[in-house]
């Protein structure tokens, strides 16, 4: 049989092809970083030259083979050089010092509003219980209590608040407390997807358990105690709570009121700030989770727990409030001279 | 009907360079596979951890180090079921080990980067869509007092989920839908060689017999020719034997000499009419 005869664009640029190919599978299997430089140089260049080829063979070539050809090669290249960039130092370092403040920041009005229906839980919860103390056992389950009820002694409730003093088993404890937390707060900001409203009734679930404990333990002469119990890692947990929460609540406030942009184009970059605030979220719990493990169980001065809890939560407040501010107004200016 | 199935999962997609390129979604089928498959390498791996921690217990006794290694144990398991997704996905292939098996990867809608905001946001979604109702049912499953209409919602809402990425044009899941993702088929090949042949710079052929077929009939023959089907090769060349009349410079019962003649001579001649703006559709087109 003879020789084929190519299309006189495959003939000119075939060896460019093949190069970005390989250039490509190196890319793919271990990374940019494993290019050599005229490689990484090359590689833009070699993706314009294919993205032309293909609008070339479209309009002059009938080979079908040549145009597949073309197409699964240009959208890997295109997928490559438009993939994911991300040097990890880097993006760490701007994600706490602006990314992640700037993410929380612009959530306020939400976190605005789940603090509120976490409060509005707290206060129903007291509430409750304050009225008819058979609340109780309805809003708080048997696992959670343990022990811990209207029946139980002011001793023995005392006793529950201490600082056990032994350092065995915290560890554990803490790491169990922050991935179960995580993953409450996880779901919270997914269940945000159904209007929100899942999200709510989270948070008012979660405030009303906190209320009725209060009440429990104030009708027993213990409630400064209990405070201090609750805030030396309460501020941290329920305020990750609440921008959990916050973040679920901007999806489902973006399904629900688009504005003037289309559903999906709004929900798509309500979902960006919220993911974003979800990373410190976890980030947060784990902090938490080191508080109520570690620190709850050799701290027992209720001083220092209420100097603890409410100092960590000023730390919260400026560095969510101003972190990372100049850089975004720098950001800001740059935009507005541009756009001039 | 298949043909309509492929171009409803076609999608242009408009790079920063003005060129539309082809993508083709994942289907549903291999979406599930690939789910699967990643499902087993997370069980495989949660078995790995636990076997490890499990012998490093065997192998130190005192309790310090049994402590330690429960945190490792819980630690591992949060940022298995919290991190693989999201850190495959983040790498340079944009996809797990399973979607890398069944050829898939996750890309931005309408063309602009893959973020990593946007890859955890899809990931964190899969809570709701697949954890939640799961543990849901476990739990429902190992309690007796499992309530008809709780069960029925649970049901409910599993299907629901399971079932939104087929009930949308783009196969999107709510993680895709809220991360501004999809997911898309991305396979590799390798050039073939052209089917255009040399012996034939001069088309031994009439206008009038090259005007007969269109760009159609033209790559539907390019795809017998690659197939290399001797009956389906035969019944063509008689085909268009038929068609463009009597021929008898190429012997009658060499069929693939005489359509690799014919392919070449036609192509060119379509090619030819492309350059003057003419793209002659299939046969039924006129000019």
């Amino acid at each position: 049989m003879t020789a084929p005869v190519a299309h006189p664009l495959r003939v000119a640029h075939e060896a460019d092809w093949q190069r970005l190919e390989s250039i490509l599978t190196i890319a793919e299997r271990r990374g940019a970083r494993r290019l050599s430089d005229d490689d990484l140089l090359a590689l833009p260049i070699l993706y314009r030259t294919a993205l032309s080829a293909l609008s070339v063979a479209r309009e002059t070539s009938l080979d079908a083979e040549l145009i597949a050809y073309l197409e699964v090669l240009c959208a890997r290249a295109y997928l490559f050089v438009y993939g994911v960039r991300s040097s990890p130092v880097k993006r760490i370092a701007s994600f706490f010092r602006r990314d992640w403040p700037a993410a929380v920041r612009s959530l306020w009005r939400e976190l605005l509003a789940a603090t509120l229906f976490l409060l509005l839980g707290i206060a129903a919860g007291a509430l409750l219980v304050m009225a008819d103390s058979e609340w109780y056992a309805m809003l708080v389950p048997t696992e959670m209590s343990s022990g811990r009820d209207f029946s139980a002694t002011p001793a023995s409730l005392a006793e529950t608040l201490d600082a056990s003093g032994e350092s065995e088993g915290l560890a554990v404890f803490s790491t169990f407390l922050f991935t179960h937390n995580s993953q409450m707060a996880i779901t919270c900001f997914a269940l945000g997807f159904a209007f929100g409203i899942p999200t709510l009734l989270l948070l008012v679930y979660n405030g009303s358990m906190l209320g009725a404990m209060a009440v429990l333990f104030a009708s027993k002469g213990l409630g400064l105690q209990f405070m201090g119990w609750i805030l030396i890692h309460g501020t941290t947990e329920l305020l990750a709570i609440a921008v959990a929460g916050a973040a679920g609540l901007r999806i489902g406030l973006a399904v629900l009121f688009p504005g003037e942009q289309d559903r999906v184009t709004s929900v798509k970059a309500a979902g960006r700030t919220a993911s974003r605030a979800m990373i410190g979220v976890v980030l947060m719990l784990f902090l938490a989770g080191l508080l109520e493990g570690v620190a709850r169980q050799t701290i027992g001065h209720v001083g220092w727990r209420y100097g603890i809890g409410l100092g960590v939560l000023l730390l919260w407040t400026v560095y969510f409030g101003w972190a990372g501010r100049e850089a975004e107004g720098r950001e800001r200016e740059g935009r507005d001279q541009h756009a001039r | 009907m298949r043909a309509d199935a492929e171009a409803a999962l076609q999608r242009d997609l408009v790079t920063p360079e003005g060129v539309a390129l082809r993508l083709k979604l994942a289907d549903g089928g291999s979406r599930v596979s690939a789910f699967v498959i990643d499902l087993l390498i997370m069980l495989g791996l949660l078995i790995a951890l636990t076997l490890l921690v499990g012998m490093a217990l065997l192998a130190v006794g005192s309790r310090d180090n049994v402590e330690f290694i429960a945190v490792v144990w819980l630690l591992g398991f949060f940022l298995l079921r919290n991190g693989y997704f999201i850190l495959m996905e983040l790498g340079p292939r944009g996809a797990t080990f399973g979607k890398r098996i069944m050829g898939l990867r996750v890309c931005a809608r309408g063309g602009e980067r893959l973020t990593a905001d946007a890859v955890i946001a899809r990931n964190l979604i899969r809570e709701i869509e697949v954890y939640l109702p799961l543990t849901f049912l476990l739990v429902q499953a190992g309690t007796d007092n499992v309530t008809g209409l709780l069960a029925l919602l649970g049901l409910g809402w599993t299907v629901m989920l399971l079932a939104f990425p087929l009930l949308n044009r783009d196969r999107l899941r709510i993680g895709d839908l809220l991360a501004g993702t999809w997911v898309i088929a991305a396979p590799r090949r390798t050039l073939l060689e052209d089917l255009s042949r040399a012996h034939v710079a001069t088309p031994p052929f009439t206008d009038r017999q090259l005007a007969i077929y269109g760009v159609f009939e033209l790559q539907a023959l390019e795809r017998l020719l690659r197939a290399e089907d001797p009956d389906g090769l035969a019944v063509a060349a008689a085909a268009i034997r038929n068609k463009i009349g009597s021929y008898g410079r190429i012997p009658r019962e060499n069929d693939r000499l005489f359509l690799d003649t014919y392919y070449t001579a036609l192509r060119k001649r379509l090619e030819q009419d492309l350059l003057f703006g003419k793209r002659k559709a299939d046969k039924h087109a006129v000019g």
